[in-house]
């Protein structure tokens, strides 16, 4: 590999060619501050437009001062990153940054961990000059059930363009309008409810400022925990108990579902369950469906569905509705394990402890934003009351432990309640990208096969890459699984059932990068991808340390289906834990 | 084919056209048929002349009789005197503004005499619109002689001996562009034309396209042939649909002519060209943000290296040329480097076209050899300052470039002394400016254009122009203070030296350079809150003279806000407080009593 050597600060390096100048700076430990620029290494996401001009650093013999970001190193540079004039560059960026920014820190949402913030106090700004003279370009608000968009905030660093359209390739958000009023929305600055928008929440994982915000349900939960009325219950993703941690100060990767349910029954939380238990109802749900296809198929059946495609994910059955509602029979019709979870506790639960279904709360941990919008959607309900009210992301539970003054770091670890607490090893690995699959192998393998799972890690279905793919042999019928997260993958791997050239028997998505793990309501990475690395880990962790690690050994689902449901894909399982799909494809009309 | 002993060439450009020139085309030729002449004298339209400020031109030939202001109803006295008679129509012959005579031919004019006319050679000579005019000019000689007699590397270093620049304003070599572009390989290339012209007030390229849009489609053909690539896109702004029609029909023709097209002379060189058209945003106008438009994507510039040499049209290898640097390539071709690089300065060669405008009287288009004077173009072409009054400046370079002063009179223009001056050549645009021109106001004029068309992708361009244009209105109206003039130049500094772009590495210049020419101007207006020109409103003041005002209350009356108050026959007073500054008063009096200051 060609190298070139070059001087910054003072102190020869020598690097790869190709090397940017940050990149080269940040191996000798210099450490240029950036705002645009973010680079998520292990999912192969890079933003670097070159906008902000905070990164501009002096390369001796170049008129002006060049990003850092872009400008490959060459042979014989002389950089310089911290000179008067660059710092003086630096500052006077980013008092025009602020200037045009709302100065209300106080009350945003994003205030402590906002990126715009940080570098201002880095950067030293003491004073943003004539701000009785500045205009400010501001915008219409605009909410939706899950994120929040404040344009007034939008310091057009494309992030949320770049994820929506290359990662994602949802396309709802682009950049609109020129100069002082450019930011990025939706076509026609329509609100997001009417653009293709998934709720996947990535581009508000990635806002560097209060631009995009997730929707706060807390007040909600706190009036039902007040109603002496209400039996409030709680469930939590297993992707939460791997983050949690970060916001606590503990190192990413931290597993603290002890503590996670010592704060929830602190907080006042009735009941607090597991999604995890739903997770293991879905694999039976889901896995007999696969079964079932995989069984027609077999037989010479031409017409049943096959490659089947999980449906845990709301953000991709959105994108599925989106875009290929023609396909709208092929994913499983197994709810999520949120709203199977909501929908077992409103009945099987409320009978248990003789409630009414009206006077029951069910809310949701989720690492997600798109669960809030899922849990309101219609066919989520009974008689207008939905399976699951409420749903907050891990960041709202976090914020909410710290209002109530709970000392997380130094809480007891406390267990699950039960009935609805209890959970297998595949459950847990439901928050990593191949971990549905995975689980389902786990449980489909022996149903088919009748015999019993030695080893139950399957490492060829685990990785970060975005497209995956292995066969699985059952006992002599090789299965094949397609994995993908990220939807740009998933689009990938639909376009091929759409044209009928899919191998796979099975395919599971995931709408975001890590699979949930990598969630739109997890705290905030700032760009670092080893975060996601670790949190992966500790879920593969904490199912190696699970004593049950099948769906279909956990006790509690014996029991739910001995008591209440029967059988797998029963008339009353299919009625609670099953659902169908909408043609969502987006007709823009002009009104004259 | 039939002899014509008379031509009647009469100007299409549009700014002739806007005075109906096209109507005194079909006028003439009707007159000549009334009168069975239609075979002896030819009328054609041809581009422009360039002397807007006397058009609508008809130019007869061969007395190479120069007509101005002639209007359709002209037309009967041009045929029944000169044509038929021999007899020039006197009242429509140019007069000269010192001799006071009338001058009929163009050659001993003040505004043609210095013109050497090289990029515009064909315009105001042939029909844009008839091939065959062309190629009786000359025309596709050059793309013959490169195919059939020169290598793609010989073609290269004739065009790097002229010393050719770029005329969009950077002024790049030329020949070094092409050689970079033909260095790079790649299964397909592109010739790219910025036919953009977003400078306010310029219409150099215009006038090229319009007049000898087959120039320009030659020279992209051999500047394929030159880099290896068989495509070429002219990029052009919406805003010019006669020079897009006049193209289309040259293209049309070429293609039928074999001059474009596969097999070019038997050759077995293919090349042929599309039209890409711009969405009103000046931005395009840089070659990167140009090439995403064409691409279908927002019009906004990417960071460069690469440069699009190396990467850019749909990531392939582009070579971008500005309209007036392809419409010299043929003659070059055709006449040699020697030729080309005996005229202009050491280091810029050839000549300029430039668009004269603002307070000077010969408005138009001219085309100097580079060198020529400031003094000499705005005095002597130019015809000197408007109404008699006295230079103060001339902007060159639109709104990326500076303002020349009575000192910088003598500077020979070349690209170099200009940057040197503190301004930039630009595309070609020179507004002259007089004593009534406020420069602190010209700047934020400038800045006003700049913010506007923006394209929002980089913070100090985004943001840090509206606040320079923000600073720039708070001093005209006399709110500034002298910390405010160091925060404009501080500001000014770090856009030029951050932003992404040419657009934003640039809209400082205006500021700076006024500020630099101009310092007392600035501290008169922040510091005595008095504007030396007369121009910012709010700092003016108006009152009455009491011994001149006699007490007719025609000022009070004409008062829309009330700010007049006297009794009849006293001497009026003006409230400062409440003066809008409207200028209705000083409209009404009779007697000279309202006074500015």
């Amino acid at each position: 590999m060609e190298t070139v050597k070059l001087t910054i600060d003072n102190k020869q390096i020598e690097v790869q060619r190709g090397t940017t100048i940050l990149k080269a700076a940040r191996e000798m430990g210099i450490d240029i501050p950036t705002l645009c620029y973010m680079e998520l290494h292990d999912l192969n996401i890079e933003n670097k437009p070159g906008g902000c001009r905070i990164c501009v650093v002096e390369v001796q013999g170049r008129r002006n001062l060049v990003p850092a970001c872009i400008t490959k190193c060459e042979e014989g540079m002389v950089v310089r990153t911290h000179n008067p004039r660059v710092l003086n560059a630096r500052r006077i960026v980013m008092e025009f940054i602020l200037s045009d920014h709302p100065k209300d820190c106080l009350t945003c949402a994003k205030s402590g961990h906002c990126d715009l913030q940080n570098m201002a106090v880095r950067l030293g700004i003491r004073d943003i000059p004539n701000q009785d003279i500045s205009a400010m370009s501001t915008y219409r608000l605009d909410t939706s059930p899950s994120i929040i968009r404040d344009l007034d905030k939008c310091i057009m660093c494309r992030r949320c363009e770049m994820m929506c359209n290359e990662v994602q390739t949802v396309g709802a958000l682009s950049a609109f309008k020129r100069g002082f009023m450019a930011a990025v929305a939706p076509a026609f600055e329509q609100n997001l409810e009417h653009s293709p928008c998934t709720y996947c929440g990535q581009c508000v994982a990635v806002c560097p400022t209060g631009a995009l915000t997730e929707v706060d349900n807390t007040p909600q939960v706190l009036r039902a925990l007040a109603d002496p009325s209400k039996t409030v219950v709680v469930q939590t993703a297993p992707a939460v108990r791997a983050a949690l941690g970060e916001e606590f100060g503990m190192a990413p990767g931290t597993l603290v579902t002890g503590k996670m349910v010592a704060a929830l029954k602190a907080l006042g939380f009735d009941y607090v369950f597991d999604t995890d238990f739903a997770a293991d109802l879905t694999i039976m749900e889901e896995g007999t469906e696969l079964l079932g296809r995989v069984g027609k198929f077999l037989k010479g059946d031409k017409d049943v569905k096959l490659p089947i495609l999980t449906s845990c994910c709301p953000g991709w059955v959105n994108f599925f509705e989106h875009n290929y509602p023609e396909l709208k029979d092929v994913p499983s019709t197994a709810k999520s394990p949120q709203q199977m979870f909501g929908a077992i506790a409103k009945s099987y639960f409320a009978e248990k402890i003789n409630i009414k279904r009206e006077d029951m709360v069910v809310v949701s941990v989720m690492p997600c934003l798109a669960k809030k919008y899922e849990s309101q959607r219609e066919e989520f309900s009974v008689n207008g009351n939905p399976d699951v009210d409420f749903s907050i992301s891990t960041r709202e539970l976090a914020a909410f432990i710290k209002q109530a003054n709970i000392d997380f770091n130094n809480l007891s670890d406390e267990e699950f309640d039960r009935p609805l607490g209890e959970s297998t090893g595949a459950a847990v690995i439901f928050g990593n990208t191949g971990g549905v699959i995975e689980a389902a192998v786990r449980t489909a393998y022996e149903i088919y096969t009748g015999k019993k799972l030695e080893k139950v890690e399957y490492e060829q279905l685990r990785g970060m890459e975005g497209v995956r793919s292995a066969t699985i042999d059952f006992n002599g019928l090789p299965l094949n699984i397609g994995i993908a997260h990220g939807l740009s993958n998933a689009r990938k791997l639909l376009d091929d059932v759409k044209a009928g050239k899919s191998n796979f028997h099975a395919i599971e998505v995931m709408a975001c990068p890590g699979g949930c793990i990598g969630g739109g309501g997890q705290p905030l990475h700032h760009g670092d991808s080893s975060i996601l690395k670790a949190r992966a880990k500790a879920i593969y962790e904490e199912d190696v340390n699970k004593p049950i690690r099948k769906s279909h050994e956990n006790p509690y689902i014996k029991q739910l289906y001995e008591e209440f449901l029967g059988e797998p894909n029963s008339e009353k399982a299919h009625h609670l834990l099953h659902t169908h799909y909408f043609d969502k494809k987006k007709k823009i009309i002009v009104k004259q | 084919m039939s002899k014509y002993k008379m031509h009647l060439l009469v100007c299409g450009g549009t700014g002739c056209r806007a005075s109906e020139s096209d109507l005194i085309v079909e006028n003439l030729k009707k007159e000549l048929e009334e009168k069975g002449l239609q075979n002896e004298v030819q009328v054609i339209m041809t581009g422009c002349f360039g002397f807007c400020e006397k058009g609508p031109i008809v130019k007869v030939m061969p007395d190479n009789t120069f007509y101005t202001q002639v209007k359709p109803e002209d037309a009967p006295i041009i045929v029944a005197e000169h044509v038929i008679k021999g007899r020039k129509v006197a009242r429509l012959l140019y007069t000269d503004p010192t001799k006071k005579e009338h001058v009929s031919d163009s050659k001993h004019m003040g505004f043609y005499r210095k013109q050497i006319r090289i990029a515009l050679r064909n315009c105001g000579f042939i029909n844009p619109e008839n091939i065959d005019e062309y190629i009786a000019r000359d025309g596709y000689m050059a793309l013959g002689k490169a195919l059939q007699e020169m290598t793609p590397e010989q073609v290269i270093d004739l065009i790097k001996k002229s010393g050719l620049r770029g005329r969009g304003g950077a002024g790049f070599p030329t020949g070094l562009k092409w050689e970079i572009a033909s260095k790079n390989k790649a299964d397909q290339k592109y010739v790219v034309c910025n036919a953009d012209e977003g400078d306010p007030g310029a219409f150099m390229d215009r006038s090229v396209l319009e007049g000898d849009p087959h120039s320009v489609l030659e020279a992209m053909a051999i500047c394929g042939y030159s880099i290896g690539a068989t495509k070429g896109l002219i990029y052009i702004r919406a805003e010019y649909p006669l020079a897009i029609k006049r193209l289309q029909v040259a293209l049309t023709q070429a293609r039928e002519y074999g001059v474009l097209g596969k097999d070019i002379f038997g050759t077995g060189f293919d090349f042929d060209i599309e039209m890409r058209y711009g969405a009103g945003a000046f931005v395009c106008g840089e070659e990167t943000a140009l090439i995403h438009s064409m691409e279908g994507q927002r019009g906004e510039p990417t960071n460069k290296p690469p440069f699009p040499a190396e990467s850019g049209f749909l990531g392939k290898p582009s070579n971008v040329n500005n309209v007036e640097t392809f419409a010299n390539v043929p003659v070059i071709m055709l006449k040699g480097a020697e030729w080309f690089s005996s005229i202009g300065t050491e280091k810029s060669k050839g000549t300029k076209v430039f668009a004269l405008a603002g307070k000077i009287n010969n408005v138009g288009l001219i085309e100097v050899p580079m060198g020529t004077t400031l003094r000499e173009v705005i005095f002597e072409i130019g015809g000197g300052i408007k109404n008699g009054k006295k230079f103060k400046a001339v902007q060159t370079g639109g709104p990326s470039g500076g303002c020349l002063t009575e000192k910088h009179l003598d500077l020979p223009i070349d690209y170099d002394n200009l940057v040197a001056a503190g301004s930039m050549m630009g595309s070609g645009g020179m507004i002259v400016m007089d004593e009534d021109d406020c420069m602190v106001s010209i700047a934020k004029f400038f800045l006003e254009f700049t913010v506007e068309e923006s394209c929002g992708k980089c913070s100090p361009c985004r943001i840090g122009n509206k606040r320079l244009h923000e600073l720039l209105d708070h001093i005209t109206k006399g709110k500034g203070t002298m910390e405010d003039l160091e925060r404009l130049k501080n500001m000014s500094l770090v856009i030029k030296d951050t932003a992404l772009c040419g657009l934003g590495q640039t809209s400082p210049n205006p500021v700076l350079s006024t500020m630099n020419n101009f310092w007392d101007e600035y501290v008169a207006h922040v510091v005595d809150k008095r504007c030396p020109a007369g121009q910012c409103r709010d700092l003016m003041q108006y009152s009455i003279n009491a011994e001149k005002c006699v007490g007719c209350t025609a000022c009070a009356r004409a008062c829309p806000v009330g700010a007049i108050t006297g009794e009849r026959k006293e001497p009026h007073s003006i409230n400062t407080a409440t003066c809008i500054k409207c200028g209705a008063c000083f409209e009404k009096c009779k007697f000279n009593a309202v006074v500015i200051s």
